[in-house]
């Protein structure tokens, strides 16, 4: 009777430890704009938006608040970068990176698979890639953006991995197509 | 006897049959049927009784506003209740059972209560079961309990899945009928994001039925074109999907019916769209009204709309001989529709005088047979309509007795209004078509003033085709409009229906003058029982609101919630009380339009998705090691490790003494932890704790209080200086994300000028506290730092590596003894954990839980946030004076801890309890209680139990309450009373149990 493929709309998988720094401070300072596109490795980003290339990159957080992303080993000494170049200004650099836990989707039905648990509008005319949410998943805080078409990135609190992880599997699984925004 | 005609049936595919059960016995039907149409194919028409008088009832209608034909469906744990048999798609294997019968359909029991039908008037409850007093509770609610109630409750757990989705839109359409159809070209043709959503299985509505023909087309022609293109254009186009409810700013709540008539086949049952639109255009269409006369309520009488719906959608004819009864030209339509059919129709009765429309002419040339001013008086027939008593509608004159077994009735057309209304759109009342219809000068209202629904077609008050269709477009054109879009010059589609239409008569009683024995058989709500002869009864009783009298008589009130009652009843409570239908008005429209299914509700919040656990990275080694999980705000966390034969209070016990005696192992990870960072810190700091945070120098730990505005004691914890400018301030393990948010909130609204920086980095650290005299030796023997008493004292803190892990390692206690709470991060922290128990194995170390630590504090006297405060308690409630600060000019709860009733000194007071006997452990919460024993001195609560175990440690229960005057009663005993004349005698002590002086986390 079912019309379902028998595909998950999504394959999900739990990324890798990633390098996170919450950085805060004046974005519009030049100091800490050019230390933070150093150490992310991409420009600086505006409202909403995130910059990813190449495992490292940058999220916009909040007007006073970014998120760097840097390889895992590398966190101690991008601290050690901002504490030194932004010596003279109020800021904050902490490492977040064993607070977080990443997952990648990847499949056409991503933004589906997203639109079941978060009321963010995802519609590709508002959410393409390059964009980053703080929004909440099923019950839980997260950010969601897409890296590309297919390819969708959501970021938790660690305590919290395990319940998206089935959260994610569940909205995804075979048989729970909506066909609506994929 | 209502058959399956040999052709027709435009929804239904007869090369597909479905086998089904009713009652346990087999029947066919075909693909594309409802449930109700294959029982009627199959020529049954009796499908369940009614709620109080347990009189036989049929299906009335062909879709949502269904009262009477409810099953039980399916059986184990796809069994439901209460399911419309006019919305159910028939399915193969398909179980359906009818309700509220004993013990069968046929022969019903409870029919008694018909024949006693006068005793069962309006309130007749209340007014009944009211004397004497105890005899409700005792005898008449159970018993009226057990008879009462339409489905049986399912006994077992949903084995289905359900989801919720996200949609946001710019023009949500409500209706994919003609109306809807039209409006969705509008908006999608200005551009608009669109979402259709219809609740039936297929677009184009009562055009579908009734439409004539739509620019030169069949209107299912019509209306598949137009949604072919609309979905071509970007439009989303969803059947099956009700709109259930419109709330403040544009959000809308659907309900998808996915996979009912596929049960079992992996897809989620159920799907709530959760829709988020600029614009709502509600394209709903229009129910029509049952007319009001004896017997109306008999099996076989329907709506003439569902007697033609049948008849076309499903080639289904109600009757062999149907009478159709109108006071308005749509009941025509029903008569002309039969006759094509070769349906026998022995009368028309209209209940206006002679006229002469183009449907009325069209039934002459039919050769029908036309009563004008004619009405029914009464149905005869028991399970089934037998005959039809015409008579004048002035209530005189001669009867004539018209056999049938079809009795086809229309009362003129209501809007459904419903979603409109949900959210504030007010009604005006049509007196022409005998309505109430939206005023589209106060429809719903948005954030920003502006109306944000639009209703279109039928549910706007174009009943007429043509009027529905040029009505919907212009409904999508000012929802466009609204968005600040311009509407596309699309030309209107062009309806060829019939348009001259003699005006309906309100008839809201037939005949006119009925008599009381005529008017107590009348029916106003088929599945509450309520009549024509209650309403009137509630009026002459004084309930003038039509709100009181709709819970009065329970008219409106079935799981129908009124969809066919409402009009009809406020109508003759309008005019049971003399005053126009407006001024009475109506009952409010709650959502769900029809009822939504709980587990749509949840969505996928089920089983291990319910609610999210927070767990820490030594969680899987607690589970593998025997924790017993505790909640303690989201986490999870081990109460206590059981080992094999061992109980719960034996592992605590052993946890504890093995604690202080040897050394134990505790995972604080949950340990709240905002960084704090800025020039500003310390200022900050000074302000958000009671006491003085600023002087706290580098490396040591300070431990503080945190109250609100209003000087109650929320959160409290150890606040470490990591440098200068920078703290990090320890939380309750429930209180992290609200101190969190609570520094944010001042930082941004009010001290925004304060140069200072917080993160919430709970989870960055997982942290092990190794408490016990051996404490130190094991951090000594993993190696890499200085923990001795020299360097590292009591309440300072140090960075390094611990057995070659990065360790933040604090001297601080909540059990007494020597203690190290280590932080390290959170990817290390199971390594860590297990470093620590290779490292103290010879000397005894165990994991304890939460409970043993509860204990230890206990022992020690320390409070705990939400055991000795419960949001009314002060710091000095609790003899922590010490850590308010007098030295600073202000600090949160300052001022209100000045006002006379926080600084009274008659307050409840943090005391110790040691009970006469040491072997009784007091109740937690149990009340202390003084006087009671002089005449006129009645007995009052002086205070109640906060904390209360039984110490390993002490070998003896301890305790402590809040009482009142508590530290000036030390050594008195009080009375607790912990059961029905069951006292507790308490000495009151100081709450420090064990080690005083503290020399024993002093090493």
């Amino acid at each position: 009777m079912s019309d379902s493929t028998r595909m998950p709309l999504a394959t999900i998988t739990r990324a890798p430890s990633r390098g996170m720094i919450t950085l805060r401070g004046d974005l519009d300072n030049l100091d800490l704009k050019v230390a933070a596109s150093t150490v992310a490795g991409v420009d600086m980003v505006s409202t909403r938006q995130i910059a990813w290339g190449d495992g490292r990159g940058m999220a916009w957080m909040s007007p006073d608040e970014v998120l760097i992303f840097v390889p895992y080993d590398e966190v101690p000494s991008a601290l050690d970068t901002f504490s030194k170049s932004l010596s003279s200004q109020h800021h904050m650099a902490v490492d977040v990176s064993d607070a977080r836990a990443c997952f990648v989707l990847d499949g056409a039905g991503v933004r589906d698979v997203l639109a079941k648990g978060t009321p963010v509008d995802l519609h590709s005319a508002v959410f393409a890639p390059g964009e980053l949410r703080r929004t909440r998943l099923g019950q839980v805080a997260c950010a969601l953006w897409l890296r590309d078409e297919t390819l969708a990135e959501v970021i938790c609190f660690a305590s919290v991995a395990e319940y998206v992880e089935r959260w994610l599997d569940v909205a995804a699984r075979p048989g729970a197509e909506v066909s609506y925004l994929s | 006897m209502s058959i399956r005609l040999s052709t027709g049936g435009r929804l239904i595919d007869r090369t597909q049959t479905l086998s089904f059960t009713f009652n346990g016995v087999r029947y066919q039907g075909y693909q594309g049927d409802t449930l109700a149409s294959a029982l009627l194919a199959n020529g049954q028409t009796l499908l369940g009784r009614s709620f109080k008088y347990h009189r036989p009832r049929g299906v009335v209608t062909s879709g949502a506003e269904e009262p009477n034909a409810l099953m039980n469906l399916g059986t184990g744990a796809r069994f439901e209740p209460n399911q419309r048999a006019t919305t159910t798609r028939l399915f193969a294997g398909l179980e359906a059972r009818s309700q509220n019968h004993w013990p069968s359909l046929k022969y019903d029991v409870g029919a008694l209560n018909s024949a006693l039908s006068p005793l069962f008037s309006a309130g007749f409850y209340y007014k009944t079961f009211i004397h004497p007093r105890p005899f409700w509770k005792h005898i008449f609610e159970p018993v009226i309990r057990q008879s009462a109630g339409l489905g049986a409750a399912p006994t077992q757990g949903d084995p289905d899945t359900y989801e919720h989705y996200y949609a946001t839109v710019d023009v949500l359409v409500v209706g994919g009928g003609v109306a809807g159809l039209a409006a969705a070209r509008e908006a999608v043709a200005a551009g608009a994001r669109v979402l259709v959503l219809e609740q039936g299985e297929a677009w184009g509505g009562r055009a579908l039925v009734d439409g004539g023909d739509i620019d030169g087309h069949a209107p299912d022609l019509w209306a598949a074109q137009t949604v072919a293109e609309l979905a071509q254009e970007g439009a989303q186009m969803r059947l099956r999907t009700m709109a259930a409810g419109v709330y403040d700013h544009g959000y809308v709540l659907a309900y998808e019916r996915i996979a009912d008539h596929t049960p079992g086949d992996g897809r989620p049952r159920h799907r709530l769209w959760r829709i988020r639109a600029g614009q709502v255009v509600t394209a709903t269409g229009a129910i029509e009204r049952p007319l009001s006369f004896a017997g109306n309520d008999t099996p076989g009488v329907m709506l003439a709309s569902a007697v033609r719906d049948y008849l076309s959608l499903y080639g289904v004819a109600c009757g062999e001989r149907t009478v159709v009864v109108t006071n308005n030209d749509d009941g025509y339509r029903t008569a002309l529709a039969l006759v094509e059919a070769g349906c026998e129709v022995p009368a028309v009765l209209d209940a206006r005088p002679d006229h002469d429309s183009d449907l009325v002419q069209q039934a002459r040339a039919a050769g029908l047979r036309l009563l004008f001013d004619t009405g029914v008086k009464k149905v005869e027939g028991g399970a089934h309509i037998q005959r039809v008593i015409a008579a004048p509608m002035s209530g005189n004159g001669p009867s004539e007795t018209i056999a049938c077994d079809c009795l086809a009735m229309s009362g003129g057309w209501s809007p459904v209004v419903h979603l409109w209304s949900h959210c504030g759109g007010k009604l005006l009342w049509d007196d022409a078509r005998a309505m109430f219809k939206p005023d589209l000068t106060r429809p719903p209202l948005g954030a920003q003033g502006q109306g944000f629904v639009v209703p279109g077609g039928a549910a706007s008050g174009a009943l007429l085709a043509h009027e529905a269709l040029e009505d919907g477009a212009n409904a999508g054109r000012d929802a466009v409009r609204a968005l600040g879009l311009s509407p596309a010059s699309t030309p209107l589609a062009q309806v060829n229906a019939q348009t001259d239409e003699t005006p309906l008569r309100p008839v809201w009683i037939m005949p006119n003058g009925a008599d009381y024995a005529l008017r107590s058989k009348a029916f106003l709500d088929f599945q509450n029982d309520v009549k024509v002869s209650d309403v009137q009864l509630a009026a002459q009783e004084g309930f003038e609101s039509v709100e009181h009298t709709k819970r009065y008589t329970t008219l409106g009130m079935a799981t129908d919630q009124g969809k066919l009652s409402n009009i009809n009843g406020l109508a003759i409570l309008a005019d049971a009380l003399g005053k126009p239908i407006p001024q009475v008005g109506t009952t409010t429209f709650r959502p769900p339009y029809t009822p939504i299914s709980m587990g749509a509700i949840a969505g996928e919040a089920r089983d291990e998705l319910f609610k999210p656990t927070r767990k820490t990275p030594m969680d899987a080694w607690h589970d593998d090691n025997g924790a017993q999980w505790e909640p303690v705000s989201d986490w999870r966390r081990p109460y206590t490790y059981t080992r094999s034969g061992e109980s719960m209070d034996q592992a605590v016990t052993r946890e504890i003494l093995n604690t202080r005696q040897n050394v134990g192992l505790l995972d604080a990870s949950t340990l709240g932890k905002i960084l704090v960072k800025g020039p500003d810190a310390g200022a900050f700091l000074d302000l958000i704790y009671t006491n003085m945070m600023s002087t706290l120098r580098p490396g040591r730990c300070r431990y503080g209080l945190m109250c609100t505005e209003n000087g109650f004691l929320f959160d409290d914890g150890v606040v470490v200086r990591l440098n200068e400018d920078t703290y990090l301030c320890h939380t309750t393990s429930g209180g992290s994300d609200r101190v969190h948010a609570w520094m944010e909130e001042w930082l941004q609204t009010e001290w925004w000028d304060m140069k200072v920086y917080v993160a919430n980095v709970t989870e960055q650290y997982a942290r092990v506290a190794v408490v016990g005299p051996q404490a130190r030796t094991v951090l000594e023997r993993l190696g890499g730092m200085d923990v001795s008493r020299e360097a590292l004292p009591f309440m300072a803190f140090s960075d390094g590596t611990l057995g070659n892990i990065p360790a933040r390692v604090h001297r601080i206690s909540f059990s007494g003894e020597l203690s190290y709470e280590i932080a390290i991060p959170a990817s290390q922290g199971l390594a860590f954990w297990q470093a620590c128990l290779r490292a103290g194995e010879d000397l005894g170390i165990q994991p304890y839980g939460t409970e043993a630590l509860h204990v230890m504090r206990a022992e020690k006297g320390f409070i705990m946030i939400g055991d000795e405060t419960d949001g009314t308690v002060i710091p000095q409630d609790l003899g922590l004076s010490w850590a308010i600060s007098k030295k600073k000019d202000d600090f949160i709860g300052k001022r209100a801890m000045e006002r006379s009733h926080l600084a009274s000194p008659d307050r409840q007071q943090l005391v110790g309890l040691l009970t006469e006997n040491p072997k009784t452990v007091l109740p937690d919460g149990a009340h202390a209680v003084e006087g009671g024993k002089l005449p006129g001195d009645a007995p009052r609560p002086i205070g109640f139990v906060t904390s209360t175990y039984f110490s390993p440690t002490l070998g003896r229960s301890i305790a402590m309450a809040l009482v009142e005057r508590g530290s000036r009663r030390m050594g008195e005993t009080l009375a607790f009373n912990t059961a029905k004349d069951v006292w507790v005698r308490a000495k009151i002590v100081d709450p420090v149990f064990f080690d005083k002086e503290g020399a024993r986390q002093n090493v």
